[in-house]
């Protein structure tokens, strides 16, 4: 990783010419994180012309400043305000308040910890089916393709109430939207042919007479006919739930079930005490950050410590690498039960935290927790492949072997 | 300009603990009050309409909207109108609170938020404009078409008209003993869609806008009104017992800690996040005891249920809790 040494300054940071967006970076990610935490608070970027941090404290600290990183100008590299967004803007992601305040309000309140109380016992059943199903075809599967991808897709596109036709697209979908926060390189070109074909098909399934009378995306059409956000901006709340509720959970579950089975004494300690399916699930969030990153755009001129970022200046900000800082967290490498993982930045933080994490976590509890009732060792059975994202660290397959109690 | 990182503490009761740090005279018989974090650090971010929990040194709890600049990080400001009925609230702030005194803070929460719109109409009676200020400022801000009609008892007793000036002719100042009592259907006009009419101030006030109003469509008309003090027990300043009742241990909160961190001090994990109240991840069931919520999640007739709590800042009424753990 000689290209993450520092080779200059900007704005008095160091400089360095890594592409985090690169295919080896992608694939292994963690030295580049460690050399930008270690050349400073902010280090300049010098292929995207962007400011890096690396650090927990200032990655936490540009998470809750909405006042002085705001997200209107685009969450990824591209800056709105010179560049045409590949679809309309999010009403939540890529907004700042005022206009942040009301569609934020609804969606907290549809995908809150009461709201989710009338889910936990169905997607508790669920997970036990899946894991019934998956066992009785036998003790090797994959992880990812068998389980973390097919459990989400089970119970979250009915908790919305979209249609059964076409929940494939889901996941192409969202693959596409979190390469497109990255550069135009060959992940985002991938993605670009069936752009108009898999957009069609989500913003159809966000209109009012193609969703379930009961779910979440009802929940926010009713919103609407009270008034708490017009009608145009329903759809486009519906789609958020669609492009961030599907891979970020696949992927986090992929790399729960990847740290059990690579971390055999860990899975014991969950056998033993199951209430730490929830811990366990932010622990794994902590240590591979399913979602790697997320750009701000300086509204003013911003210190960060000796550094000052120039107003109009897109900030990179390393949630995977603030998640292992050492400054922050005690041999942070490590994935391990008995840490309290709480105040991890792999939801966010502030103001535009992870609406959908409680839905994350009772996924992740509902799974977890049904493997850890029938399956009493957990390893890995194959060679593992990685999924590239340009800002999801995620898995294409990981080969499992199980033994049963 | 240069922003700064403020210098931030990262336990919840740096949130929730709050030092006055202005109190100025607005109007006869209204001042306002700035809170700030004694680290400086940011506080909890709001929207406007919404409001704060202040607890006093006292001991008493009462309910103020939120009347200053949500791009100020650091500082709340809060309009206190000197209630000639004061049970203790209001007459505290005016004649004891001073600059340096530290007061508890719940919230902020929102009972009246502001709904997107591109027209809006505006009726603030009296102190009534607290929670209306930051709004007409936000209207504005995008670009709406607003007006505001604003009535008081006489000009010297209305607060905050010089920051309302500048809106010129979209703000119409009517007090009383000038113009008399306030002309609602002129102001309202004839029912239309897609206006909202946002509306603060004493109970007469609010009846006479629903009767205006009722003819109106569903949802157009919304309402704050302020509540008489709460007969609620004053929150606790002494320390108080939690028990977990899977395992029958008890943990004593002392008043510098968060019963979250008790809980941790003892060696019982609980995931939580943001630590400010605000994301609802350390939701906690509880079975027995009244919680004293300070968090910015749970709505009124969620937080009388008294059925859960968010233990990273909330704490408790009675002498013991009991906790689902």
């Amino acid at each position: 990783m000689t290209a993450t040494v520092p080779t200059g300054t900007s704005a008095g940071a160091p400089t360095s010419d890594v592409d985090p967006f690169s295919h080896e970076v992608l694939e292994d990610p963690l030295p580049m994180h460690e050399a930008l935490r270690e050349a400073g608070s902010v280090v300049h970027l010098s292929r995207y012309d962007t400011f890096a941090l690396a650090r927990y404290d200032d990655v936490h600290e540009a998470l809750l400043n909405w006042q002085d990183f705001q997200s209107s100008a685009g969450v990824g590299l591209s800056n709105f305000r010179y560049e045409e967004p590949w679809r309309p803007p999010s009403i939540v992601l890529e907004a700042d308040p005022p206009r942040h305040d009301a569609p934020r309000r609804v969606l907290q309140k549809v995908l809150g910890p009461r709201a989710l109380r009338r889910l936990r016992e169905g997607w508790a059943a669920d997970a036990d089916a899946l894991v019934d199903e998956v066992l009785a075809r036998g003790t090797s599967f994959d992880a990812v393709r068998d389980v973390a991808a097919t459990f989400p897709l089970r119970v979250f596109p009915d908790a919305v109430g979209i249609q059964e036709e076409g929940r494939e697209h889901l996941l192409p979908y969202g693959d596409h939207a979190f390469n497109a926060f990255g550069p135009a390189n060959d992940l985002v070109a991938k993605g670009t042919p069936r752009v108009a074909e898999l957009s069609a098909w989500v913003n159809t399934q966000c209109r009012r007479e193609v969703l379930a009378p009961t779910g979440f995306g009802a929940d926010i059409w009713a919103a609407s006919d009270r008034g708490d956000i017009t009608p145009e901006q329903a759809p486009l709340a519906v789609r958020s739930l669609l492009t961030a509720g599907v891979d970020t959970t696949v992927h986090g579950i992929s790399a729960l079930l990847y740290a059990f089975a690579t971390h055999p004494d860990q899975w014991q300690r969950l056998r033993a005490e199951p209430s730490l399916a929830r811990t366990a699930f932010d622990e794994a969030v902590r240590w591979e950050s399913p979602v790697q990153t997320f750009f701000r755009t300086a509204t003013t001129d911003v210190r960060v410590g000796d550094v000052v970022i120039p107003e109009g200046r897109k900030i990179l900000m390393f949630l995977a690498a603030a998640n292992r800082d050492p400054r922050r967290w005690a041999d942070p490498d490590r994935f391990d039960l008995s840490r309290d993982p709480s105040g991890h930045v792999g939801f966010g933080m502030g103001i535009h935290q992870c609406v959908g994490q409680h839905v994350a976590r009772l996924e992740a509890e509902s799974i977890v927790t049904a493997l850890a009732r029938r399956v009493a060792t957990i390893e890995i059975a194959g060679p593992t492949v990685r999924h590239h994202n340009n800002t999801l660290r995620a898995w294409e397959s990981i080969p499992v072997r199980v033994a049963l109690d | 300009m240069t922003a700064t990182f403020p210098v931030t503490g990262t336990g919840a009761a740096d949130v929730a603990t709050l030092r006055v740090t202005g109190k100025h005279v607005q109007a006869d018989g209204v001042l306002t009050l700035e809170l700030a974090s004694p680290s400086g650090s940011r506080l909890r971010d709001w929207t406007p309409g919404a409001h704060i929990d202040l607890v006093l040194p006292n001991g008493l709890t009462r309910q103020y909207s939120l009347c200053g600049d949500r791009w100020d990080s650091t500082t709340y400001r809060v309009g206190v109108l000197r209630e000639p009925e004061s049970r203790g609230g209001s007459s505290f702030v005016h004649e004891q609170l001073q600059v340096g005194d530290l007061v508890g803070v719940g919230g902020p929460r929102n009972n009246f938020p502001l709904v997107p719109s591109e027209q809006y109409l505006f009726v603030a009676g009296g102190i009534g404009i607290t929670p209306i200020l930051p709004m007409v400022r936000q209207a504005d801000l995008l670009g709406a078409d607003w007006r505001l009609l604003y009535g008081g008892r006489h000009r010297a007793s209305m607060a905050f008209l010089d920051e309302l000036a500048p809106y010129g002719d979209r703000v119409q100042v009517r007090p009383q003993d000038e113009f008399g009592l306030l002309d609602l259907p002129a102001f309202v006009g004839e029912p239309r869609e897609g206006i909202r009419i946002y509306s603060c101030g004493p109970a007469p006030l609010l009846d006479a806008m629903e009767r205006t109003c009722a003819y109106w469509p569903p949802s157009s008309l919304r309402v704050e009104r302020f509540v008489a003090d709460e007969a609620a027990a004053p929150a606790r300043t002494a320390p108080f017992e939690v028990e977990l009742a899977r395992t029958g241990t008890t943990v004593t909160v002392t008043p510098d800690l968060t019963v979250l961190e008790a809980l941790n001090r003892v060696g019982v994990e609980v995931l939580s996040s943001c630590r400010r109240g605000v994301c609802g991840t350390c939701e906690i069931p509880v079975l027995a005891g009244r919680p004293d919520h300070r968090d910015a999640l749970l709505d009124d007739d969620e937080r009388q249920a008294d059925d859960c709590m968010y233990v990273c800042v909330s704490r408790s009424r009675d002498e013991r809790l009991v906790l689902d753990l």
